[in-house]
Formats: C-alpha cells, sequence, structure tokens
C-alpha cells in the first residue's frame, strides 16, 4: 500500500495533521501563532548548518528551533523590547541567515522550493515512518502532561500556586513544538507549517465544548483537509503544500458559515465579563 | 463545626521580614505575618501597596528577595487570582473549570458549586458568566481541591453587596468546616469581612494590624449596614503616620524625611496590635497628601465608606 508514492504522501500528511490537532489549539490558546512562524522560519536555518555539517537533517532543525526559542524566552526576561518585536527579528532574522547560508554553498544542490512550501510527494517510506513514530511520541507527551498544559494555559500562576510548575511545562510546550516543526517541514514546508497548526485549532473551536474535544476536532479536521487538499492538487495540478492550506481554510470557511452554537457578540460581551 | 482557629497548631505559612523587588524598586518590605489552620488574615491597603506581591510571595508564586517564607510541607493552596481572563478561543465550562488542576469526583464538584450558588451553570462556558458568577465560580474551583490554605485575591469583585455579605457568610463557613487558613486580600481600605482574625494594612509595608472584631459589633457600625452586615463586615478604622512622597522617599509625621519605611525605623508612632478584647482604633496623625487613598484624619474614615455603599 506503502508502496503508492500518493498512499504515502496521504498517510504522512493525515499523521501530521492528528499531531498538529492538539498542538495548535494551545498555539491558539496562548496566542503564539507568530511564535510558531518564527520557530518554523528558523528551520531554514537548521537547514543550512545541516547542509553545512552535514549533520542530520530532522535533528538540526529540532535543534535551531529550540534554540530560537529558549533565546526568546532569554530575551523575554529581559524585558527590553516587545515580545513581537522581539519575535519579528528573530523570525526574520533566521529565515534570512539560512537563506544566504545556502546561497554561499554553491557545492550543494538544494530545492528551496521544497524546504519553503514542502513536497509531500516525495515523502519517502522512512519520512512516512517518522511522521507517526515522531507524532506518536508528542500526542503521547501532550496527553502525559495535560492538566498541567491546560492549568498553565488558563493561569501559569494558579498552576504554580497550586503545586505545578507552568515554566517547565511551557519549555516541553516549546521542544514539542520544535520537534513538530522539524517532522512538518518536509510536509507542508516552512512557510506553511503554522498554517497547518492554527487553522483547523480555529474551525474545530465552534463545535467545542470543552478543551478536549476541541483538540480531538482539530486532529480530524486537519486530516480532512490533507485528504482533500491532496485530491484536490491530483486533480487540479497544484502545488501540494499550498493546496491542503487551501483545503484548511475552506473547511474553516464552511465552519463560519455553519449556523453558530453561540453568536460573535455574546462572545465579546461575554469575555469582558470574565475579565472584571 | 471547628469553631475557634486552633491558634496552637504550627503556621500553614509564616513570613519574616519578607521583601519582593522588581527592577530596583521594592514592592514591598519587612512583612511579617504567619496564618494558622482555621485563621482568617485579611490584607488591606490603598492600590499598588503590594498586597497581591505579598499574597503571592507567600505561596511561592514569587521568591522573596529578602526575608523568610516558610510554608508547612506538603502544603495544598487554593488560590483566586484578582485577575484572570480565560481567552474565549478556549471552550471551557464550569465543570471543567473545576478540575483544572486536580481530579475530582463528581460529588465534589457538585457540593462547591452547591456552597457557591452556581450549581445551576455548571455546564455554562465560562466566558458567558457575569462578573459575579465568574468570582463565584473560581471560588467554588479553590474550595472544590479541599485545600489547606485558601488565597483569595479580591473575591468580591465585581459581585453585589448582598452577594458580598452571602460570599463572606459562604467564606466563614468554608473555615469553620473544614478548618483551613484563609488569606483574604480585600478591595477595600476600611470593610473587612468581621471573622477575620488579624487584619494587615499594607503599603509597601506593614502600616498596622489588628483585629476587626469589636467594631463590627458596635451600635453604630449595626446601624449603618443592619445586624446582618454586621455579623459579616466590619471597620477597620486607621491612619497612617508617615506620606509617601512621589519621588519614593517617605516624609513621616514627625517631619523628618527617610529613603523607604521599615517599622521600628524611630519614626512611627508605636504601633500597638490591640487584641481581641482592646479597642479598634490604632491612631496616629496623617500628612496631607499621601496619595493612598486614606482618609486622613478629620472625618470618620466610616462615614465617607458608608456613603460609597449606600450610593
Amino acid at each position: 500500500m506503502l508502496d503508492d508514492f500518493f498512499m504515502r504522501a496521504l498517510v504522512a500528511g493525515v499523521g501530521l495533521a492528528l499531531t498538529a490537532g492538539p498542538l495548535g489549539c494551545f498555539v491558539v490558546w496562548r496566542r503564539m501563532a507568530y511564535f510558531g512562524d518564527t520557530m518554523a522560519h528558523s528551520a531554514l536555518l537548521g537547514v543550512a548548518l545541516s547542509l553545512l555539517m552535514n549533520f542530520n537533517l530532522l535533528i538540526s532543525v529540532f535543534i535551531v528551533a529550540a534554540t530560537v526559542s529558549l533565546l526568546l524566552l532569554l530575551l523575554q526576561k529581559r524585558g527590553t523590547l516587545s515580545t513581537d518585536a522581539l519575535l519579528g527579528i528573530l523570525s526574520h532574522a533566521t529565515l534570512a541567515i539560512g537563506l544566504v547560508m545556502v546561497s554561499f554553498m554553491t557545492w550543494v544542490r538544494i530545492d528551496l522550493v521544497g524546504f519553503l512550501f514542502g513536497d509531500i510527494l516525495a515523502v519517502s517510506r522512512a519520512d512516512v515512518d517518522l511522521v507517526w513514530g515522531g507524532g506518536i511520541l508528542v500526542v503521547f507527551a501532550i496527553v502525559w502532561m495535560w492538566r498541567p498544559l491546560i492549568a498553565s494555559t488558563v493561569n501559569p500562576e494558579l498552576a504554580e500556586a497550586e503545586g505545578m510548575q507552568p515554566e517547565k511545562t511551557r519549555l516541553a510546550f516549546m521542544l514539542l513544538m520544535a520537534l513538530v516543526i522539524a517532522i512538518a517541514m518536509k510536509i507542508v514546508g516552512i512557510l506553511l507549517i503554522t498554517s497547518l497548526l492554527i487553522i483547523p485549532a480555529a474551525t474545530a473551536r465552534r463545535f467545542s465544548t470543552s478543551p478536549e474535544i476541541m483538540a480531538v476536532l482539530a486532529s480530524l479536521i486537519g486530516a480532512l483537509a490533507v485528504v482533500g487538499g491532496l485530491f484536490g492538487s491530483l486533480k487540479f495540478d497544484t502545488p501540494s503544500g499550498p493546496s491542503i492550506v487551501v483545503a484548511a481554510l475552506g473547511l474553516f470557511i464552511l465552519s463560519l458559515i455553519t449556523k453558530p452554537r453561540t453568536s460573535v457578540v455574546e462572545h465579546s460581551a461575554a469575555n469582558q465579563g470574565g475579565q472584571a | 463545626m471547628l469553631q475557634t482557629p486552633t491558634r496552637n497548631a504550627s503556621p500553614l505559612v509564616s513570613l519574616a521580614g519578607v521583601g519582593v523587588r522588581r527592577q530596583g524598586r521594592w514592592l514591598v518590605r519587612g512583612v511579617e505575618f504567619s496564618i494558622a489552620p482555621g485563621e482568617i488574615v485579611t490584607l488591606i491597603g490603598p492600590n499598588g501597596s503590594g498586597k497581591s506581591t505579598t499574597a503571592k510571595a507567600a505561596i511561592g508564586v514569587l521568591k522573596a528577595d529578602e526575608g523568610r517564607v516558610e510554608r508547612k510541607a506538603g502544603l495544598k493552596v487554593g488560590y483566586v487570582p484578582q485577575k484572570l481572563s480565560i481567552d474565549w478561543t478556549m471552550p471551557l465550562t464550569v465543570e471543567r473549570l473545576m478540575t483544572l488542576t486536580s481530579t475530582l469526583k463528581g460529588a465534589e464538584i457538585d457540593a462547591a458549586l452547591e456552597a457557591t450558588g452556581i450549581r445551576h451553570l455548571a455546564r455554562a462556558e465560562v466566558q458567558h458568566l457575569s462578573g459575579g458568577e465568574f468570582q463565584r465560580a473560581l471560588l467554588a474551583r479553590a474550595i472544590a481541591r479541599k485545600p489547606d490554605l485558601l488565597v483569595l485575591d479580591e473575591p468580591v469583585q465585581g459581585v453585589d453587596f448582598s452577594g458580598e455579605i452571602a460570599l463572606y457568610d459562604l467564606i466563614k463557613t468554608i473555615r469553620n468546616t473544614t478548618g483551613c487558613g484563609i488569606l483574604l486580600i480585600s478591595h477595600d481600605l476600611h470593610v473587612v469581612m468581621a471573622e477575620t482574625d488579624t487584619v494587615i494594612c499594607l503599603n509597601g509595608h506593614v502600616c498596622c494590624r489588628g483585629t476587626p472584631e469589636v467594631v463590627s459589633q458596635s451600635a453604630e457600625y449595626q446601624r449603618l449596614f443592619g445586624a446582618r452586615a454586621g455579623q459579616t463586615l466590619a471597620f477597620y478604622n486607621h491612619d497612617h503616620d508617615h506620606t509617601h512622597l512621589p519621588d519614593g522617599r517617605v516624609l513621616h509625621a514627625d517631619g523628618s524625611i527617610t529613603d523607604d519605611c521599615r517599622p521600628n525605623d524611630g519614626h512611627h508612632t508605636p504601633v500597638v496590635p490591640t487584641g481581641r478584647a482592646g479597642p479598634m482604633r490604632i491612631v496616629h496623625t496623617h500628612g496631607p497628601d499621601c496619595g493612598c487613598g486614606h482618609d486622613h484624619g478629620a472625618a470618620p474614615d466610616s462615614n465617607g465608606q458608608q456613603e460609597k455603599r449606600d450610593a
């Protein structure tokens, strides 16, 4: 079954979407969309370093993404610049350095477009194993630290006061994100990874009554987007990575059109009440 | 019912000379107090006086930069933070909020919701609650896990007057039935819960301390608020003997100016803990523009407070 390149793409893509679902929910809840983008952009620096030092690509990307997130934590603590300014600097600086480094390495042939936008139709059997192996690891870790993750997302001080360690939870979450980015790079590409995290989660919000339901729904919606996007790209001969994102967007728009459980106005009014 | 606090039991938490500094500025300094099982300690003080900081230092969310904080080993805390906003992207019902930090049985959740009077809201999303309902939900969450120490940072904010009395009644009941210690931060400078064992007034340091008990029994107070309120709320009359200047220095009543102000620096009128039977008033004089929100001596604090309340 996995002999067919399209089948391999489907299996890998669905595996990634299932992993990205719960992780993406936390990205949305913690308002870390831009943070995820920054980590993803830094992946290109990881690619360049891996080529330069002849080192395993996945590990290299993971290390760079994790380092960037730690660097951000450090800079945030110094508190001189706002977080989004810091993210803007790190995000594009790492992307640019990666591009510059790659251009210097004339001795390697590198499919830059493949890294930026993904090349899911080229995934090998080993890639499929990697996606599922890594994915199971990530999902297992998230389930294992689910309660502290949710609690520290709601309020880190409350979590700490009641015996949890929100700093460690946050660190672990960032490492998981770095891992998912390293895995996802080949499938949807550096520039589109965050969309696979955020769009299914945002789509799931409307139909969810608990964080747990939202996480599962986000996985399923993501998987649906992968399947839809891949068949779409086959039919219309479009690039596969962007097609998946377009399919996810289509589902999101569809969710907006369907009858919402509660109106948006009610939401914002109630939110103010909650903050009072 | 467990009535009187077990004062002889070892304290749940005790602070000695605790100070917290951020960016070269002392948020609070020289804080001393302890909370025993069954004891209610109320922190009052103007905005920015270090109430929340002190509470966070007590439960270890903030690290004290000086002094010592000792917590009983394995202390179980229930915490209601001053500010908590839940992003509406997270679907969270009141019921789900209950098990945020610990697993609970269905009956425990029901009991906590019942006690706070929001059982009918169990399936409501927290983002749809009113301010008062949300405070009740947070309180229910904190008590449901049966803590040794309940830390409530302005638990009655956004709650109307009768709701406030009901919540204070509930806090009293919780203390009486579970025997937990309670650290309460009041949003009000002069009105505290009558059951409070110790009132501590902060203004970057401990200004004064005492019990509200006597005042709550006074005829004048009961006339103002009614007998029922008299069982629940009490005045804490106090004046300050120094002014915090805009540059951070301190002008004392004796005319001297110092860089900071700490108890026992010789500039203060001796602070007399009045004890349970003694008179309530801790008298010292006050500068004209301390900016700390206190009445400065002439008119009794209670009158201003009462007008605001009745309005």
